[in-house]
């Protein structure tokens, strides 16, 4: 009786099953969905090398404070950073004057919940950075978790720095030219075309444009790679300040674990030495 | 609840024998996990799951009580309390990473074991009971992660919310007031943030309740073993301590290594960069994917993608999805076979490895990825194969299918066909 | 003894709880193993505590705010402002001359927690007396640093709660506080920043 029952469900489900495939072959068949530009010329992000990576990974201070320099002086004016504090800077070497002379130039907005007025104060080193007004065409992100925040962490951030192109005559590997594939996607007007942007089509225009934007204390030179680099090595650090000591705490972990297990396996192997099983 | 040559506990210590005549305690340990507890000594490592699901259960339960130390169930600050938890507290990142890979840890842990059952037939008489409290945990551990994931409310965890509870929108009728009543809104926001937290506390130790049952069901008739024979004399067990524990032990410490090496190295690998984009009820994600563990029935939901006579693609896929989970509920009296572990069943096994275990790994990748095709004539591949199984195949070979001969007993198989005489001999 | 019936080794051992044989130098060498994994595994769950319990203690957006920088330009002798510290409440007070010399001509050996000003002041700023403003009785906030606030009768401060009496100097003249207003460490940045904590 329940063996009946069950195959009937079975079928029930199964049928309705093979209703959906069928359809949906025919569909495929008879209509097939075209593949879209993003499908097509959408690219995956570049390669990066950062001190940081690996299971050995270690923040590279010196590029760290470039990065928050390039951030400071070209990011800063629509991005906020609003999860980091100006107290957290010292990890980057900053010494407790140095952070408070940093915080110092921030004005941070204080809302008086009696009063309904926002005043705004000095920043201090306690405070996290401030929000950032924009007024422009589109919604800067923070970009306090930018890195954790989308697929390719860093390398997608350098990629779309330095992946800005000119869309005419723009081919992807296979050589389809994506104006003469797709000609009504011209990028509109007050957008840019970057290819490593999700949908190709960026509202920010390119920031990171010109050799020497900003220079740099060390004497690096400031090419558009190098800043891009350095400005997406400071946002890892800004997504992940404990990566440092999250790695320094995982190996004696992990290795005293690989201690304990063969203890443990010989322990069991001793258990068990004259018992069949 | 035991067999008859089960250790006796018998005290030496004045204390403990004063302790023994008032509070038993330790005799009621002794015999649930101690020298007391004889098991077949021929059960292989997947036997070991049920430890490891018990380990994952304690570190979710300890991590968790520390996160809400220091978490905020507000809409307005939740994504920021938990970044707060991740700068600021000492080793908040430590807790949090712990504690949502752990998640992935119990999951991973308990599909072999519900796996091993599959394969072994644990769900047999005589432990159903057994098999149906342990199907009522994996529910309520679905339900806890689900809300789990929703607490840091960035955008996976807002629209995850929303997904799901509409689902019980595509109930006739009674639907959509039902999702209201769940959200306590339109939309999830901070009644819904609010209750599933409070639930999300709630329900593990809901959890740990039910496991006690599950254990206690388990001891009636004892573990099974990878040959299904019921243990028949004292020598096919041995006690639970010292063997079983020290096996049990360094299992632990090596899973224990491969989960530390993950939260250490790469704890964000099997998470969604987009729940780390605040919730925005304005702005749905690209791709809106639950976490891995949900992927097949996910992939089962979406499956229906035509309106089947007069029930609309929306009901069927949340009807089959949850049907998914309830079918496990009667598998003790679908699969009638009276043979239990799939070692024996040679046609069951080719279901089994060639069926069940590509059907489901591929309902998992398709869980995972675009609602497109190919990925939705794959994922009713899938779905279609998932259910002929339990619903059709398993009844039917149950019936028809030739079972290899058995072993006489665990002791024979352990030692071959002189058995009893070599164990006395040259264990 | 029931488990082993049938599992004794070949030559009639008995076999101990561990598994090994009890034949001398291999007891030893197989318990040690035995008793390693287990101290091991102890020494892990031991080292666990340390995050368990140190997540507990202040986190670091709470240390960055154990000290405080304050303004006291704007303060006139006579006048005394509440500033936070810790999220307490902290009395910084300008005194005036008559004050400070009020507070000068106790006899410090009548009081109950005897200090004098100068002690509880910094060198040559004896007229900035800062304090906390937690009665030392039951932790109330004192009146008489605010504008119009009831100064008590030695005209310093007055705990309204169990009626505390505090002097010029913040120091406990009558009522149930055990000790003077507590002076939290500080220094002079410059005549018009104090750096408290």
């Amino acid at each position: 009786m329940i063996r009946i029952f069950s195959i009937l469900v079975g079928l029930f489900f199964t049928v309705a099953l093979l209703w959906s495939f069928g359809n949906g072959a025919y569909n495929q068949i008879t209509d097939p969905a075209a593949a879209s530009a993003e499908e097509l010329f959408h690219k995956h992000p570049k390669e990066l090398a950062l001190a940081s990576d690996g299971p050995f990974g270690n923040f590279d201070r010196q590029q760290l404070q470039r990065g928050f320099q390039v951030y400071q002086e070209v990011c800063a004016a629509c991005h906020s950073l609003k999860l980091v504090a100006y107290r957290d800077l010292k990890q980057l070497g900053y010494n407790d004057d140095e952070v408070k002379a940093i915080a110092a130039k921030a004005q941070i907005p204080v809302y008086d919940p009696h009063t309904g007025e926002v005043k705004s104060h000095a920043g201090l080193a306690k405070d996290n950075f401030p929000p950032v007004v924009y007024g422009g065409q589109g919604s800067p992100p923070d970009l306090s978790l930018i890195t954790k925040a989308r697929h390719g962490g860093a390398s997608y951030v350098y990629s779309l720095l330095t992946g800005y192109a000119e869309q005419a005559g723009f081919k992807n590997e296979k050589g389809d030219e994506l104006l003469k594939k797709f000609p009504d996607l011209k990028t509109p007007e007050g957008l840019h075309f970057n290819p490593y942007f999700a949908n190709l089509n960026i509202a920010m225009p390119p920031p990171l444009s010109s050799d020497g934007q900003v220079t740099y204390g060390d004497g690096t030179k400031a090419t558009v790679g190098q800043m891009s680099k350095d400005v997406s090595a400071f946002l890892v650090w800004t997504a992940e300040p404990e990566l440092a000591k999250r790695h320094q705490t995982g190996w004696p972990v992990v290795l005293f674990l690989l201690f304990a297990t063969i203890l443990a396996y010989l322990s069991y192997r001793n258990i068990w030495a004259d018992k069949k099983h | 609840m035991s067999f008859p040559w089960a250790n006796e506990y018998k005290p030496s210590h004045p204390f403990m024998q004063w302790m023994d005549s008032r509070l038993p305690l330790p005799r009621f340990v002794y015999n649930a996990v101690g020298a007391g507890y004889p098991v077949p000594r021929n059960i292989n490592y997947w036997w070991n799951f049920g430890f490891l699901a018990l380990i994952c259960l304690g570190l979710q339960i300890v991590t968790g009580i520390v996160l809400a130390m220091h978490y905020a169930a507000n809409a307005g600050i939740a994504f920021d309390s938990v970044e707060h938890i991740m700068r600021d507290v000492n080793w908040g990142w430590l807790m949090r990473y712990a504690h949502g890979n752990g998640a992935s840890a119990f999951f991973v842990v308990i599909y072999i074991h519900i796996f091993r059952g599959f394969y072994f037939g644990s769900y047999k008489p005589p432990r159903e009971m057994v098999w149906l409290l342990g199907v009522a945990i994996f529910l309520l551990m679905m339900a806890t992660a689900f809300m789990g994931y929703v607490l840091p409310w960035g955008q996976m965890s807002f629209w995850g919310a929303k997904v799901i509870t509409g689902l019980f929108g595509a109930i006739p009728l009674v639907g959509e007031p039902i999702q209201q009543w769940l959200l306590g809104g339109f939309a999830p926001d901070n009644a819904a943030l609010n209750r599933f937290f409070s639930l999300h506390y709630l329900l593990p130790f809901v959890i740990v309740a039910v496991v006690v049952l599950h254990i206690w069901a388990l001891h009636i008739p004892g573990s099974t073993n990878p040959t299904g024979v019921e243990v028949k004399t004292e020598s096919d067990t041995l006690p639970f301590f010292p063997y079983f524990i020290a096996k049990d032990g360094w299992a632990a410490l090596a899973f224990l290594m491969i989960y530390c090496a993950v939260v250490f190295f790469a704890p964000n690998m099997l998470g969604h960069p987009d729940n780390y984009i605040p919730a925005n009820s304005m702005s749905t994600p690209a791709l809106i994917v639950p976490e891995w563990y949900f992927w097949p029935f996910y992939a089962i939901l979406r499956s229906f993608t035509f309106d089947f006579f007069f029930i609309p693609a929306k009901l069927m896929g949340v009807l089959a999805m949850f049907g998914s989970i309830l079918v496990w509920f009667f598998l003790p009296w679908l699969d009638k076979s009276p043979v239990r572990s799939g070692n024996y069943r040679p046609l069951f096994r080719k279901f089994f490895w060639f069926g069940l275990i590509p059907s489901v790994l591929l309902l998992g990748y398709c869980g995972g990825s675009h609602a497109a095709e190919p990925y939705l004539m794959l994922s009713q591949i899938g779905s279609f194969y998932y259910f002929a199984h339990f619903l059709i195949i398993l009844p039917i070979i149950s019936s028809i299918e030739r079972p290899d001969p058995l072993p006489f007993s665990i002791t024979e198989s352990v030692l071959g066909h002189d058995g009893n005489a070599a164990l006395g001999a040259a264990a | 003894m029931a488990q082993d019936a049938g599992l004794a080794t070949p030559d009639g051992a008995p076999v101990n709880q561990a598994g090994a044989t009890e034949t001398g130098e291999g007891v030893r060498r197989r318990d040690f193993i035995n008793i390693a994994a287990v101290a091991a595994a102890g020494v892990g769950g031991l080292a666990t505590l340390v995050p368990l319990i140190s997540q507990m203690a202040p986190s670091a957006d709470v240390l960055a705010e154990s000290s405080t920088e304050v303004d006291i330009s704007a303060i006139k002798p006579g006048q005394a402002i509440k500033a936070m510290y810790r999220k307490q409440p902290l009395f910084i007070r300008n005194l005036t001359a008559a004050e400070v010399a009020a507070a000068g001509k106790v006899d410090v050996s009548s009081l109950r927690d005897p200090q004098t000003l100068e002690q509880r002041t910094k060198e040559g700023k004896a007229n900035w007396l800062i304090t906390m403003g937690v009665c030392t009785h039951l932790g109330c906030v004192p009146l008489g640093a605010g504008e119009g606030e009831v100064k008590g009768e030695f005209g310093g401060y007055f705990c309204p709660c169990h009626g505390s009496v505090y002097d010029t100097a913040a120091r406990i003249r009558k009522g149930p506080a055990p000790k003077n207003l507590e002076v939290p460490e500080y220094v002079f940045n410059s005549d018009t920043v104090v750096k408290i904590g």
